[in-house]
């Protein structure tokens, strides 16, 4: 297990007309290796919780483990759990800060004291796993890029830092279709290749549904849901409750089922659809 | 640690402080400011205190709120605490090595300290209970006579609005941009004071484009709307002054006249 979240409460401007509690006992377990979504409706608390997660808020109350040490605890350092847990805010292009590319993510790994190889290594091994060529971009000034592009530049700043358990907020609001598949890829393959745990943010039920193993959903400070992708987009009604949906794909799958056809009704990709539709037709032409 | 700062902020409520109209508040802070400094001797302070510990009564802004609102400026009461008690001249009274108390130093220490505390407490009272766009109303209408001297009254009022607008925007900004950094290893608490403002360029430089930004989107925004500027504008809450206001306006300028004038009836201590 390389994170353990217990009873961790938090509220906001406690003892004014303006208190709210953003958590409420939360609890989770994640082992290492995992591909996690984290899905809410806005103002859920998942924004607050991520942001426990590597001390850059502290709890009301409640501890969280990583590694077996708990975070908040004085003696912990505080560089070496920024080290492990990488997080990735929404819009990450607005603090993209530096004169080149190459000065921007190494920020980084300059924090953790690391040699001057190993730095030239982080940057050149990170602007690759997002896409971006090293030798025409490094010297750029991030400011020239794309939307896109800039953002790759941020992901790549947090990646270089190798951390253990990766958090993305939304990596992909505001980006067109292409952009978004191509960042989505990059997530996919960065998770293939490493030995890495990633817990990712996000509305699109889409990405979600393409990329993770397990969700969480919460909603209104609580966990609400924590189970396998399949089972938790079986509960579509509680879902829309809380304002929150399935993938288009799903909910179609769902009603051509219910229209009598026989068809698997727990599909969370359209090429997973169209594979079924497709045995479906085929199974009705030979009958 | 942002989070701290209330100077400027509103405290929202329905009480008959809130609901005076802003001119006149305005008003009454000025005579208030202006007629502290008139006092010299502690008896109406006395007055002073009764009258802003009644106001905070009737607003329902709670105590913890405007001594939080002290709390940044301690160190400023503070400094000037300790260079009036130790500098003024006159009858000895304690020696600490070469700094020597005087008498008239102690009471001129916490009289002045006193100014102080009053003049924040008066202040930020007028902003916790006039919402920004009640107060920059105000404001354009107390400089319209200014208008004819080339003061451009309602530009700065919309300057002023849109200014206090972005103060809680901007700092979220700051307080997202510095987690982001923070969260790549940055670190914003530790060494010396080089080490610290040069630590501040990975949160200046975003927070800077990013306010360019906006400001143009703004720009954008409002002309899309036809924004002009001052003339021949309306207002969809022209403000109306009724009579409670005018009792009150009376009632404070009696109150500040009598303080005012208590400088000249009565001698310093």
């Amino acid at each position: 297990m390389i994170m353990k979240i217990s009873d961790l409460k938090y509220i906001y401007n406690p003892n004014t007309p303006f208190e709210k509690k953003a958590l409420d006992n939360i609890n989770v377990e994640i082992d290492r290796g995992e591909f996690i979504g984290l899905i809410g409706h806005t103002g859920s608390g998942k924004s607050t919780l991520v942001q426990h997660l590597n001390r850059l808020m502290k709890p009301t109350s409640g501890t969280i483990l990583i590694d077996g040490i708990d975070i908040n605890e004085k003696e912990t350092d505080l560089k070496s759990i920024r080290q492990k847990v990488g997080l990735v805010f929404q819009y990450p292009e607005h603090q993209l800060f530096e004169e080149t590319i190459y000065k921007d993510i190494a920020f980084g790994p300059k924090n953790l004291d690391l040699s001057e190889e190993e730095i030239e290594e982080r940057v050149r091994d990170s602007m690759e796993l997002v896409g971006l060529d090293y030798d025409t971009l490094k010297d750029r000034s991030p400011f020239e890029l794309s939307g896109g592009q800039k953002r790759r530049v941020a992901i790549a700043g947090v990646v270089a830092m190798k951390p253990d358990i990766l958090i993305l907020d939304e990596p992909t609001a505001g980006l067109d279709p292409r952009g978004r598949d191509e960042i989505l890829g990059e997530i996919q393959d960065l998770y293939k290749k490493n030995d890495i745990t990633i817990i990712l943010v996000s509305h699109s039920m889409e990405d979600i549904a393409r990329l993770v193993d397990r969700i969480l959903v919460m909603h209104k400070g609580k966990i609400s849901m924590d189970d396998t992708t399949v089972e938790v987009f079986k509960r579509v009604d509680e879902l829309k409750n809380m304002g929150l949906g399935v993938p288009q794909i799903t909910e179609f799958m769902r009603a051509f089922h219910k229209k009598g056809n026989k068809v698997k009704e727990t599909v969370l990709t359209v090429e997973e659809g169209r594979d079924e539709i497709l045995k479906y037709l085929r199974s009705k032409s030979d009958a | 640690m942002l989070k701290d700062i209330t100077i400027g902020q509103y405290f929202p409520g329905d009480s008959i402080i809130h609901r005076l109209d802003p001119r006149i508040k305005l008003i009454i802070v000025f005579l208030f400011i202006g007629s502290l400094f008139f006092i010299n001797n502690f008896i109406p302070y006395a007055f002073i205190l009764a009258f802003i510990l009644l106001i905070i009564k009737i607003s329902g802004v709670p105590l913890s709120f405007i001594v939080k609102g002290l709390k940044p400026l301690v160190f400023i009461i503070l400094i000037t605490f300790s260079i009036n008690i130790f500098l003024t001249a006159g009858e000895v009274i304690l020696t600490i090595g070469p700094l020597t108390v005087t008498k008239e130093g102690l009471y001129f220490a916490f009289f002045m300290g006193i100014r102080l505390v009053f003049l924040i407490t008066g202040t930020s009272l007028l902003t916790l209970t006039t919402s920004p766009i009640a107060l920059t109303d105000g404001i354009e209408d107390l400089l319209k006579p200014f208008k004819k001297i080339g003061l451009p009254s309602h530009e700065l009022a919309m300057m002023m609005t849109i200014a206090l607008r972005f103060i809680p925007t901007l700092l979220e900004e700051t307080d997202k941009i510095m987690k982001a950094q923070m969260a790549r290893g940055a670190d914003f608490e530790s060494g010396n004071l080089l080490r610290r403002a040069k630590n501040l360029v990975p949160l200046l430089v975003p927070l800077f484009i990013n306010a360019f930004r906006r400001a143009e989107e703004l720009a954008t925004a409002m002309e899309a709307r036809c924004y002009r500027g001052g003339d021949d504008r309306t207002s969809l809450n022209e403000l109306r002054m009724d009579r409670k206001d005018i009792v009150i306006l009376f009632g404070s300028l009696v109150f500040f006249g009598l303080i005012i004038s208590s400088r000249f009836v009565m001698d310093g201590i």
